[in-house]
């Protein structure tokens, strides 16, 4: 007994120790010839600087750029140089990667991962100073944690979008490309009113909720319902919606531009939990509430009239019109719901980015896709199971893979799921054809 | 307002790189969908595909221009391959979706940092013309009368996209009116009928895809052979205009597509011209010129939902040949 369990031991930290090799030099590897000194050369704005060990240029140490929605990384040049373009005048996280510095030494002054802020001349300079030292390592259990951490949150958040998705498909067939500018619609209805209007952020999130599931209702009287009437084929509507996505997504643009906006609030200080890995609150509110809603929609679903009615349309729509069920108004209020959902997660989506944008909707929409496939198309459980797998997903292979490939994974499983399992996780074998 | 130099720019882009561009890939989606079924909605892909093979055997391997257009020809003959061998046994929405998928990997392995040695990541690629340009045999001089007057290189660009797209309207003109494309037709009506006439109805689609694939590339390549390759082009929206050039002209025609672009980039560079114009002298006074060029995208969506809705046969289409069944 104390035998196998000391070799259970063993066998996993030699285990973790392989894993740990394999992953340094995955990074050694597919990092060290990738990257240039310079990137985002067309960008407006410039952060720059040099890395330099006791007066000697270092070359090929990493340097990476975050925020406001905008991701980079560059190494250093063989003077120890590096510049990096960024779309805005706001602050960025300029992080050095120890792990790229010869060995013995790291950061000396400050810390290896600062804030900047572009000031009036639309660039600035940021220099490393290394010597001997004590580095600043984030341990890899740590970057992990906090990446389970963000990626439950955005798979939450996927899940308020993925849920309304696919019940939409399940009681009317429709594919609705169109739900990524629902998510927009969300995101930018609490910036008119928080901005705007002026309202405090707490009464704007909900009145944009409550202004999204109209914006649904519209949507279902003014055009789907006209539409089923009319009696167009599925891939027709699915073209309609693609056409109103296009539509929709370039209103947005022209009324807000082509630049990031910023929810009021969206740069708060992060809590540290333990160690490495730290929270905002307003991950932690943002995770509290897709909970308490997606809580609420499950009861909703499963033990009230019309929650009921609705999975009945969902599993056969003429079957339930049949035994009395008002087919339409069960879908008018599912594209209530649904749109509803969707602008909640476009609110806590621009707060997860952070910044608000014209296709921002559109960036995660396959993610959405994605996730409603792999849960099993017109199951709105399956749905939430699926948007949490990709979600966690997503940030996790972060760790491995650089942050600009980092959707590639997920939609590689969506074509994996549809080609092994067309049905997904909870779907049934009778909805693929 | 300068009518006249509006005009003329309109009527220009009637043969330029652009609608060519549009044109190719606009028949390869009607191989894809009008005349097979296949709900394509990775068409950017395609041209992606075809414009970046064509620039990396150039810049990074040295080939001349031509093996570069017979290398995106391979490139998009391989994507087919790999994207319709375990695709095209799903229904049409589900195809759909995978396909615009599949597009979106490939745009996001070209706008990687990873490969930025091969694809410039963000910046794209450029400065791979001067093979061709070696290859004119058009003395320098500008030719031409009216708007359609080009220099040297305007025209040999254009002769040459004009000879593929010649070639890929007989080819498809051919095809569609041989056995071949009969049963493809058959296909898109009645997939079982088909197979239970004993046709291996998989195979034709493959085949399909890999022909209207290798137009959707060449179109990548005429699009991108006057200017750069910028990764910022080849978005899902891409496929949507490709999308809404074919409905336009009508899906299940030979001339429909050509039609198609024409037409849309007609209107784009009109309204693209007219619009700032309109906003310059106060007539649209709540708008700005931004904002005026942003204007036509909205109104390529909402074309693009009307002509689904009132007309889905597109122009020259016939109201039997596309019932949108599946």
């Amino acid at each position: 007994m104390t035998i196998t369990g000391r070799l259970r031991v063993r066998n996993l930290r030699w285990l973790f120790v392989v894993f740990a090799a394999l992953l340094a030099a995955t990074t050694l590897f597919s990092a060290s010839p990738a990257f240039a000194d310079v990137v985002g050369e067309d960008e407006p704005f410039r952060i720059s600087g040099n890395v330099k060990n006791q007066g000697v240029p270092l070359e090929g140490v990493l340097i990476m750029v975050t925020g406001g929605g905008h991701d980079a990384q560059v190494r250093t040049d063989a003077a120890g140089q590096w510049r990096i373009g960024v779309p805005e005048k706001s602050t960025y996280t300029v992080t050095l990667d120890e792990s790229t510095l010869p060995d013995g030494i790291a950061v000396v002054e400050g810390s290896n991962a600062q804030e900047v802020e572009i000031g009036p001349s639309g660039r600035i300079t940021l220099n490393y100073f290394i010597g001997q030292g004590e580095r600043n390592v984030t341990s890899f259990a740590d970057q992990l944690i906090s990446r389970l951490i963000n990626g439950v949150n955005f798979g939450l958040m996927l899940g308020l979008a993925a849920v309304g998705i696919s019940l939409v498909f399940g009681t009317t067939g429709l594919s609705n490309f169109a739900h990524a500018e629902m998510v927009t619609f969300g995101a930018i209805a609490a910036l008119l009113l928080g901005t705007t209007v002026a309202l405090p952020i707490w009464a704007a999130i909900p009145i944009a909720v409550i202004v999204s599931g109209a914006f649904g209702w519209a949507m279902d009287a003014g055009l789907w319902k006209p539409l089923r009437s009319k009696g167009l084929g599925l891939v027709q509507l699915m073209i309609v919606s693609i056409g109103l996505s296009l539509a929709l997504r370039y209103i947005f643009q022209y009324f807000i531009g082509g630049g990031t906006l910023q929810l009021p609030g969206a740069n708060t200080e992060k809590l540290t939990l333990f160690g490495a890995v730290s929270m905002s609150w307003i991950d932690i509110v943002s995770m509290a509430i897709s909970v308490i809603v997606i809580i609420a929609f499950a009861c909703w679903l499963l033990f009230t009239r019309i929650g009921k009615a609705t999975r009945a349309v969902s599993d056969n729509a003429s079957l339930a019109a049949a035994s009395g069920i008002d087919v339409d108004k069960v879908v008018r209020i599912v594209w209530i719901v649904s749109a509803a959902m969707a602008g909640l997660a476009g609110v806590l989506y621009a707060y997860y980015r952070p910044g608000i944008k014209w296709d921002m909707g559109a960036q995660i929409l396959l993610l959405v896709f994605a996730s409603v496939t792999l849960g099993g198309l017109g199951t709105a459980f399956g749905a939430l199971v699926g948007s949490i797998i990709v979600g966690i997903m997503v940030e996790i292979s972060g760790l491995w893979i650089t942050s600009d490939l980092k959707f590639v994974g997920a939609l590689g499983i969506l074509i994996l799921v549809l080609l092994v399992r067309p049905q997904g996780i909870l779907g049934r074998k009778e909805r693929i054809g | 307002m300068d009518w006249l130099q509006i005009l003329s720019n309109t009527a220009s882009s009637i043969i330029g790189p652009a609608t060519i561009g549009y044109a190719l890939a606009a028949i390869g989606l009607a191989v894809h969908f009008g005349f097979a079924g296949l709900l394509n909605m990775g068409i950017a892909a395609y041209m992606a595909i075809g414009a970046y093979s064509y620039a990396i055997s150039i810049l990074t391997f040295g080939l001349p221009w031509w093996a570069g257009i017979l290398v995106a020809m391979g490139g998009s003959v391989v994507f087919s391959l790999i994207l319709g061998i375990p695709t095209l046994r799903l229904r049409g929405d589900y195809l759909a979706i995978v396909t615009i998928a599949a597009a979106e990997i490939v745009r996001l392995l070209f706008l990687t940092t990873t490969f930025d040695k091969y694809t410039g990541s963000a910046d794209g690629l450029s400065g791979y013309h001067s093979s061709f340009r070696d290859a004119n045999p058009i003395p320098p001089g500008t030719y031409g009368f009216g708007p359609w007057t080009y220099n040297e290189t305007g025209w040999w660009v254009r002769i040459v996209g004009l000879v593929i797209l010649a070639l890929a309207v007989l080819i498809v003109y051919v095809s569609m009116r041989s056995p071949w494309g009969r049963v493809l037709r058959g296909i898109r009506e009645d997939e079982d009928a088909v197979r239970a006439l004993g046709k291996n109805v998989f195979s034709y689609k493959l085949q399909a895809l890999v022909l209207g694939g290798v137009f959707g590339s060449l179109g990548g390549v005429v699009y991108a052979m006057p200017s750069n390759v910028n990764p910022g082009v080849y978005g899902t929206s891409l496929t949507f205009f490709v999308w809404t050039a074919l409905l336009l002209g009508g899906a299940a025609t030979v001339f429909g597509p050509l039609l198609g672009a024409l037409i849309y980039w007609g209107v784009m560079t009109l309204l693209s011209n007219i619009l700032p114009a309109l906003v310059t002298s106060g007539i649209l006074p709540f708008m700005s010129t931004t904002q005026a060029q942003t204007l036509r995208f909205i109104l390529v969506g909402v074309s693009l939902m009307l002509l689904v809705i009132y007309r889905p046969q597109g122009i020259l289409g016939n109201k039997k040949e596309l019932t949108f069944v599946k």
